[in-house]
């Protein structure tokens, strides 16, 4: 072996070669130089951000902030990171060689395991919730968005992924009851359940959102389940083993889907068809949970996820090339008159102040508590080599946050009357242009269209028409506000026709991701619900945990369809807007797993010692903690109607009172409405002041809702304080003993050679050389994925992956 | 650059997208599980492609993966 100055090796036995080479080679000039440079610029790039106003902000500023930032975080806190905790030992063997099975463990190709490792983690969630956010104006926005990322969503993603990869690929829950005793374990294990249902249920809402009165959304989204079904046979019974050739079949299949759509919504009679209500969609998301969850993988669930995966990566490059081409001019003020507070009304689309509620708001693509279950699922059972993690954990989360970024660029280059039209509840917005345009511009936001209510009216109604959809007045959730802003970014490829097309296809996606977090999810559940069933010590629950026991299954998933279900039904009927009331549930639980994934990794890192260090995964715990329990508590105890659930339900209690006691009751008036139903209005004092107006339909609906929405934040926030104080108390122990065991596994030498980083060196590219001789001499065919293919490899060109 | 060279590099950087998005999606899975058993278990018999799609759906199911938002 050729002794390199610039780099050891390391061996692990005389009698092949070397498993590793540790560069050692200085940073070059030429590298100080760059990195410099990418640091001005990054800078240059932040201040126009901050400190640039009106026309001339531009949406380049957001992409070159947004790449500069991750390139340098990589580049040194990553580093920082793998140097003080991670301590990569690339001569100690990973899971994927110890236990290699060819199934779940299995040494994959860092590159290929990049792509599947971004595929599980990324979705709808990145999408939606920085347009939600724009509400408070972009500079928060941006700023969390990318420092979360770096400082915490980054952070957590790599350190589970570490902690999960030294203990055999062991989930988070596992994790928690391991290092932090059954008491920990069993309230992470309650929150995780918790917490997926409110998911799903959330996402459904969202893409119904959508979907709702749109036959050319509804039916290209139908159309996913025959293209999936007949992918399944197709993969089964006709070309096993194909899934390249089948996914790309599908894909043709599904783009025809979104263009035949226009025929639907364009014909009268198919039109009524596939137009249908909140209810009814949500009825049917249900019913294809149910059956998805139920029917075998390989006919429904696994073809959506290839479908899925191939839209992902190549609509998230589409929006990246338009975003880039467009450069869109920004619409939205830095801070807007709810993200400083001067607004004289309550935020329209959601509620609360800028601290907390932005940070539960933008979850995905800044720090996503969903990650740690993929970083402590799958991913760690297919790692080659431990210092391949930065680039997998760390990396892939970047990529997640640069998808929320043009999410956010996307929605602030909208006209703001129309993004406001579009995400406010029809309650304040009446559901038609004319009262959309009345209220908008009445609100304050200042501009033209303030003097000119009707030309507004006519503009929104233009937008409609300009997309294809009769109406997009309060169509909340996000995902219509962002295809929307998508059908204008990528309106350079197509001109105005084209719009349309753009417009449904982004829904399409949007959905598409959506359906397959949730029966991805409602599996995930069933099993993680017959797991902790299976271990009640009472007899005879052993058996949930028999995969075989089929009765079980379907009790559990009909358990977990019924949970999110239900959620969502209460959603979608709720008067005052599923998404207005829901989707702070959905960021708090997203961001209070974090809390518990975080709260794990620093007890580890303290137990093993580092407490030096141990700041690292706390800067994001701390800040994750404040952020989640100030958000719990005001919507548990807030006296405010718009922003506290119990405050809401004592309001709507005494106005059922009042109605009840009839029309003498001080406060109440009572109207007819349309439908001849009995509109009680009430004025009063619950647990401050209350004002409230509905049927009694609605008076019970909401008492309902908000009973159930204050018992779950309760649950979560009760789960997520008892983890954090039990981790406490083991990291106080830990400090007092200098240290605690934990429950890694021992080293074990490596046999095996693979690339330290994304990019192979020159030394790594001889050695694979070395070893591919050795495997020959010894009769052996190509070990690895990554030899077999070393040929093809070759050919891989390095724009392959993020900035190294 | 000569055309064949061009010609030649184009070719090889679309093999290397194919060979990418099918290792993504899985396909290269069936012949990484046939090495591993002929190299660990060659006593073992070598499923066909179909019976190790089928074994594999089937622990897809009993263990499933999560899919994130």
């Amino acid at each position: 072996m050729s002794a390199s100055s610039q780099a050891d090796y390391l061996t692990t036995s005389k009698n092949h070669p070397a498993v590793a080479v540790v560069n050692r080679r200085p940073v070059s000039r030429k590298a100080k130089i760059g990195f410099g440079a990418i640091g001005l610029i990054t800078a240059t790039a932040w201040a126009l951000i901050a400190f640039a106003r009106g026309e001339h902000v531009n949406g380049a500023y957001f992409v070159i902030a947004a790449v500069g930032t991750y390139t340098i975080a990589f580049r040194f806190y990553a580093k920082l990171i793998e140097a003080k905790i991670v301590r990569p030992k690339n001569d100690r063997a990973t899971p994927a060689e110890l236990y290699e099975n060819g199934r779940d463990f299995q040494p994959t190709d860092r590159r290929v395991l990049f792509g599947h490792h971004f595929a599980a983690i990324a979705g709808a969630g990145p999408l939606v919730g920085p347009v939600l956010a724009t509400q408070m104006g972009y500079l928060p926005s941006v700023i969390w968005i990318i420092i979360g990322c770096v400082l915490a969503g980054s952070v957590q993603d790599y350190m589970v992924l570490w902690l999960s990869n030294r203990r055999k690929g062991r989930s988070l829950g596992q994790m928690i009851r391991d290092e932090m005793g059954t008491v920990g374990g069993l309230f992470g294990i309650i929150g995780i359940l918790v917490i997926m249902i409110i998911l799903i249920a959330v996402l459904g809402i969202v893409i119904i959102g959508a979907l709702a009165s749109s036959p050319w959304g509804v039916f290209s989204i139908a159309c996913t389940i025959p293209i999936a079904l007949f992918m399944g046979l197709y993969l089964r019974f006709i070309r096993p083993g194909k899934v390249g050739e089948t996914s790309v079949i599908g894909v043709v299949l599904l783009l025809f889907a979104v263009v035949a759509g226009r025929w639907i919504a364009e014909s009268p009679t198919l039109s009524d068809v596939f137009t249908l209500t909140p209810v009814q969609l949500a009825w049917a998301l249900i019913l294809y949970g149910a059956a998805a969850a139920i029917l075998p993988v390989w006919l429904l669930l696994a073809p959506r996820d290839y479908l899925s995966t191939f839209m992902k990566v190549g609509t998230i490059a589409v929006l990246a090339v338009g975003v880039v081409i467009a450069l869109p001019q920004v619409n939205a003020p830095a801070l807007s008159m709810w993200g400083n507070g001067t607004a004289t009304i309550p935020a329209p689309v959601f509620a609360g102040k800028l601290f907390p509620f932005l940070f539960i708001t933008i979850a995905c693509g800044a720090l996503s508590g969903f990650h740690s279950l993929i970083s402590s699922g799958t991913t760690p059972k297919l790692v080659e080599k431990e210092t391949q993690m930065r680039v997998i954990g760390y990396g892939g989360m970047m990529i997640e946050s640069f998808v929320a970024v043009m999410a956010l660029v996307t929605a602030i280059s909208l006209d703001q009357h129309l993004y406001f039209a579009m995400n406010a509840p029809a309650a304040l917005t009446g559901g038609a242009a004319d009262t959309a345009a009345q209220w908008v511009t009445s609100i304050g936001l200042g501009g033209t269209w303030d003097a000119d209510p009707t030309g507004l009216a006519a503009y929104l109604d233009a937008a409609a028409k300009s997309v294809d959809e009769t109406s997009i007045i309060s169509r909340t959730g996000g995902a219509p506000t962002l295809a929307f802003g998508m059908a204008e970014i990528l309106s350079f490829m197509g001109g105005d026709a084209m719009k349309g097309f753009w417009y449904h296809f982004a829904v399409m996606f949007e959905a598409l991701f959506i359906l397959t977090t949730i029966d991805a999810g409602t599996r995930v559940c069933r099993f993680m619900l017959s797991d902790a069933l299976g271990n009640l010590p009472i007899r005879g629950m052993r058996r949930f945990k028999d995969p075989s026991w089929n009765i079980g299954a379907w009790l559990c998933t009909l358990l977990c369809v019924a949970g999110w279900g239900s959620i969502l039904l209460m959603g979608v009927t709720d008067p005052l807007g599923g998404i207005y009331t829901l989707y702070p549930l959905f960021g708090i639980s997203n961001q209070l797993l974090a809390a518990m994934a975080l709260t794990l990794v620093t007890t580890v890192v303290i137990k093993k010692g580092y407490l030096k260090w141990a700041w690292i995964p706390a800067i994001g715990l701390l800040w994750d903690l404040v952020v989640t329990m100030t958000a719990s508590v005001y919507k548990i105890f807030s006296g405010q109607q718009s922003i506290g659930y119990w405050a809401q339900h004592v309001c709507y209690v005494k106005t059922k009172a009042a109605a009840l006691q009839g029309a003498g009751a001080e406060g109440l008036t009572v109207t007819q409405n349309a439908a001849g139903a009995d509109v009680f209005a009430w004025q009063g004092e619950g647990m401050g002041a209350c004002s409230v107006s509905g049927t009694m339909d609605n008076l019970n609906a909401v008492i309902r809702n908000t009973a159930i929405q204050e018992i779950m934040s309760v649950v979560f926030a009760v789960c997520v304080l008892v983890v954090f104080v039990v981790g406490v108390v083991v990291s106080v122990k830990a400090i007092r003993a200098g240290g605690l065991p934990v429950t890694e596994e021992p080293d074990q030498p490596s046999h095996y050679f693979a690339p330290a980083g994304l990019f192979s060196t020159k030394e790594e590219k001889a050695l694979a050389a070395e070893w591919a001789a050795y495997k020959a001499a010894h009769g052996e065919g190509p070990e690895t994925f990554e030899e077999s293919l070393l040929e093809l490899a070759e050919g891989i060109p390095d724009e392959m992956g993020p900035l190294e | 650059m000569s055309l064949s060279a061009i010609v030649g590099r184009a070719s090889r950087a679309w093999r290397a997208v194919v060979w990418y998005a099918q290792s993504v999606l899985g396909e290269h899975d069936y012949d990484a599980y046939v090495a591993h058993l002929r190299r660990h278990h060659p006593d073992q018999p070598v499923p066909t492609v179909r019976e190790y799609w089928r074994e594999r759906y089937a622990r897809e199911s009993r263990e499933p993966a999560a899919r994130c938002c």
